[in-house]
């Protein structure tokens, strides 16, 4: 009944070929940038913005960051929060140290140089694999949290190790900084965010991602038939990087403005990328956005519930959210193990069928 | 369903975040959670039962009466981003986030919103130069003030000679921790002692390794910038070490009896610094358990009246109370508005004679606010931990920090963010 192919004729291989091969899928797609792009602009506020969709955003990006290495490629890394780190912290020397750089040129370089850092960290992979890679990984997280917060040159000496990004802007219009409009705020990231969705999408059905989810499936079978792991290992650790260096960047320019790296970066950030991409689903673009939202707005919406409608007291619903979460995990765990994303998929498959099921 | 569900309940959000007329509202970014809900109970139960009791006790301040909005940041700055913009449309008139790296994050989005931010004894030290940060108070004392003053207190045990001497900070390894350190050095430079410095990790639980080498190095002070956890980890830690408790001496935050009581008799003689009194022996705490505690009107349990943390929130919940009915004075309205409790607070002077009518007698220094002069005058006092009577005593009276080292770093550090961030410093006339 909803998703009918019937009709949906496709006459030419790159029909065949698109990411929304259904028209309905397509439609629903389409509307949902058009209102993310169109509308929300004119309609968000300061709350909207800074407490919940860039948050969202910014998460996103990062999720689909791992879910490329981890979901895609196989390669388990709990190194999320440091490589964001390393973004952010790029992200600040470079706007210190050029003032007149674009902020979008910042932001994309930031990417460039943990796709950089990242290659390097991805080294052991080529060795190591599973829980010891993620031991591996599990370094890159406290090294760069140390590093940062001992070697005084990454943080221009301030006394007290927080960073704080300057104002700049696009176009005359500010996107950082306090006095930034939150649409301009909303805008940027999401300009971004979809460039590189965009980006993860078809990477994921070319060589390269099929190279990677050979790897995943079974190295040794996937290096018979002609995949340079190395290459393959390697572009996987550089593009993950790469995602998870700019939402990095985006986190500490456009999101919170100011950053200090224990706090804003520490082992709780890995987890919760983590959680993001086992939630919303492995190897699923769908799946780093549902599991970001969830993960994201979920406490931010039961908070609301709890205290502003229920006029319960803070603490009591700061404590039932945290087992709300932890128990929403563990129950997807059991029961989907394969995420949001492979419920979206069954539901879309039933309603197929709908009202007629053989 | 559920769809409508989470719709419908967001529509009610909408709603119930309307403003209310004719109240004073005061946002708390408290943390009852995490692990620093043991210094965040007490003190956000005091900044809330002082208010509770003008409510109940003279219908609000000056009739008008006040909401105190809480809202739970866990002590992480995104939650603390979210609790500000969720309270900020409220009409909240002065943010008292408790949290050093919150503060760093509301400076600027408060400075550009107009809503003024008290960090009484935490935050950024050089919000004190009124003439660059217009919208933020630290009165009536900051970081470095604490370190002059812990300096200036050992000079007084070691008879004004400190050459040869070993002083080690023992800090949170966090915005808050590094604060005291620029100035702890320029005072090495000046009285000729060797700084010892020993990074203590969020949370604070691992110090091993540290207190190894406060052992074999024996410095011949341990000073503490802790907080949460790590307190009573280092009390513990020095008592196992052995390290004599009244040459260690911790920060303001640092001194509750939440940090002591874990250690039992062997933290006796710990000192602390402290800007306002210990104990329950005030009019104002005996108003407080009759209107608040016994009405069943608490924030919390009631259990922490007369604590360190509780009297800091109370003394804090003062503070923005007086600034607020200074602002009505200036402004001849009962009607406030952010920007006018800004001015209110710019133009407050604390002295005895006004402490001991709200029934505080000689809680707290006195301090006059001045547009250059945000930060009060810098007086604190050290306390040391009576393990036996379970009690904080005041050993020393009101000390000054020295200025001539601190004013030179306060205007070296302000100049630097108003550079970075575009501002003029303002021309204050007296």
């Amino acid at each position: 009944m909803f998703y009918r192919e019937a009709g949906d004729f496709k006459t030419s291989y790159r029909e065949d070929m698109q990411t929304f091969p259904i028209r309905l899928d397509r439609r629903a797609y389409w509307t949902i940038v058009a209102l993310a792009f169109l509308v929300a602009p004119f309609v968000v506020n300061d709350y909207w913005t800074n407490a919940v969709l860039l948050p969202f955003l910014v998460w996103a990006t990062a999720a689909l960051g791992l879910n490329l290495l981890t979901g895609y490629c196989g390669q388990v890394s709990l190194g999320t929060g440091g490589f964001m780190a390393v973004g952010a912290f790029a992200a600040y020397k470079l706007m210190t140290a050029f003032p007149g750089m674009n902020i979008v040129f910042v932001v994309l370089l930031a990417g460039v140089v943990t796709a950089g850092v990242g290659l390097l960290f991805g080294l052991p992979s080529l060795r190591i694999k599973g829980f010891y890679l993620a031991v591996a990984t599990l370094a890159a997280q406290f090294f760069f949290v140390w590093l940062f917060n001992k070697v005084p040159w990454f943080y221009n000496y301030s006394a007290s190790g927080q960073i704080t990004a300057p104002e700049r802007t696009i176009f005359g219009i500010l996107v950082t900084g306090p006095s930034a409009a939150p649409a301009a705020k909303y805008l940027f990231t999401l300009t971004i965010l979809f460039g590189l969705a965009w980006l993860a999408r078809n990477l994921t059905r070319g060589k390269t991602g099929r190279s990677w989810m050979a790897i995943r499936d079974m190295d040794i079978a996937a290096e018979i038939i002609g995949v340079d792991p190395l290459k393959a290992k390697l572009s996987a650790f550089a593009v993950s990087s790469f995602f998870v260096g700019v939402a990095g960047a985006l986190f500490f320019t456009v999101y919170l403005g100011s950053a200090e790296v224990t706090e804003a970066f520490g082992i709780d950030k890995s987890f919760l990328v983590l959680f993001m991409i086992i939630i919303g689903g492995l190897g699923s673009i769908l799946g780093s956005f549902l599991g970001a939202a969830l993960l994201v707005l979920l406490p931010v919406f039961l908070k609301n519930v709890m205290v502003d409608i229920l006029h319960w007291e803070t603490y009591i619903a700061a404590h039932l959210e945290l087992m709300i979460v932890g128990g929403l995990i563990i129950f997807f765990l059991i029961y989907e193990p394969h995420g949001l994303a492979q419920l979206w998929r069954l539901a879309k498959e039933k309603l197929r069928l709908w009202p007629f099921p053989y | 369903m559920k769809l409508t569900r989470i719709a419908a309940a967001a529509a009610a959000a909408l709603v119930m975040a309307g403003p209310a007329l004719a109240e004073l509202v005061f946002p708390s970014l408290s943390y009852r959670t995490g692990p620093y809900a043991a210094n965040g109970i007490p003190f956000a139960d005091g900044y809330a039962d002082y208010f509770t009791l003008l409510n109940e006790r003279d219908g609000g301040i000056n009739g008008v009466k006040t909401r105190v909005v809480e809202c739970e940041t866990g002590y992480n700055t995104q939650k603390g981003v979210e609790c500000y913009e969720a309270t900020k449309g409220e009409g909240s008139l002065v943010y008292e986030p408790l949290s050093t790296g919150i503060t760093y994050q509301l400076i600027p989005k408060a400075s550009a919103d107009g809503i003024p931010i008290h960090t009484g004894g935490y935050g950024r030290t050089s919000a004190k130069n009124g003439r660059v940060f217009k919208w933020v108070f630290n009165y009536p004392i900051n970081y470095w003030d604490g370190a002059s003053i812990a300096i200036k207190y050992i000079l007084s045990q070691e008879n004004g000679d400190l050459k040869g001497k070993k002083i080690a900070l023992l800090y949170h390894n966090s915005a808050y921790g590094k604060e005291p350190i620029r100035t702890l050095q320029k005072l090495a430079e000046k009285y000729g002692y060797e700084l010892m410095l020993l990074p203590v990790d969020h949370p604070g639980q691992e110090q091993k390794s540290q207190w190894l080498q406060i052992r074999r190095a024996k410095p011949d002070y341990v000073l503490m910038w802790g907080w949460g956890i790590m307190n009573p980890v280092a009390i513990q830690e020095a008592a196992n070490i052995r390290y004599p408790m009244d040459h260690f001496i911790g920060i303001w935050w640092s001194g509750s009896e939440n940090d002591v009581k874990p250690a039992g008799m062997k933290a006796d003689g710990y000192k602390a610094l402290s800007f306002h009194m210990p104990g329950d022996d005030f009019p104002l705490f005996k108003d407080i358990r009759k209107y608040v505690v016994d009405a069943g009107k608490a924030s919390g349990t009631g259990e922490y009246v007369g604590t360190v943390l509780y009297n800091r929130g109370v003394y804090a919940a003062m503070l923005a109370a007086e600034a607020a009915r200074k602002a009505m004075e200036i402004h001849g309205t009962k009607d406030i508005t952010p920007a006018m409790m800004r001015d209110g607070m710019e133009a407050l002077e604390m002295t005895n004679e006004k402490m001991a009518a709200l029934g505080l007698p000689n809680f707290g220094p006195e301090f006059k606010v001045t547009c250059a002069n945000h930060g009060g005058n810098g007086l604190g006092i050290v306390q040391q931990w009576d393990a036996k009577a379970g009690k904080w005593k005041v050993i020393t009276d009101w000390i000054e920090s020295d200025k001539s080292v601190i004013d030179p770093l306060i205007e070296e550090d302000s100049m630097a963010f108003a550079k970075e961030n575009g501002i003029t410093p303002r021309d204050c006339k007296e």
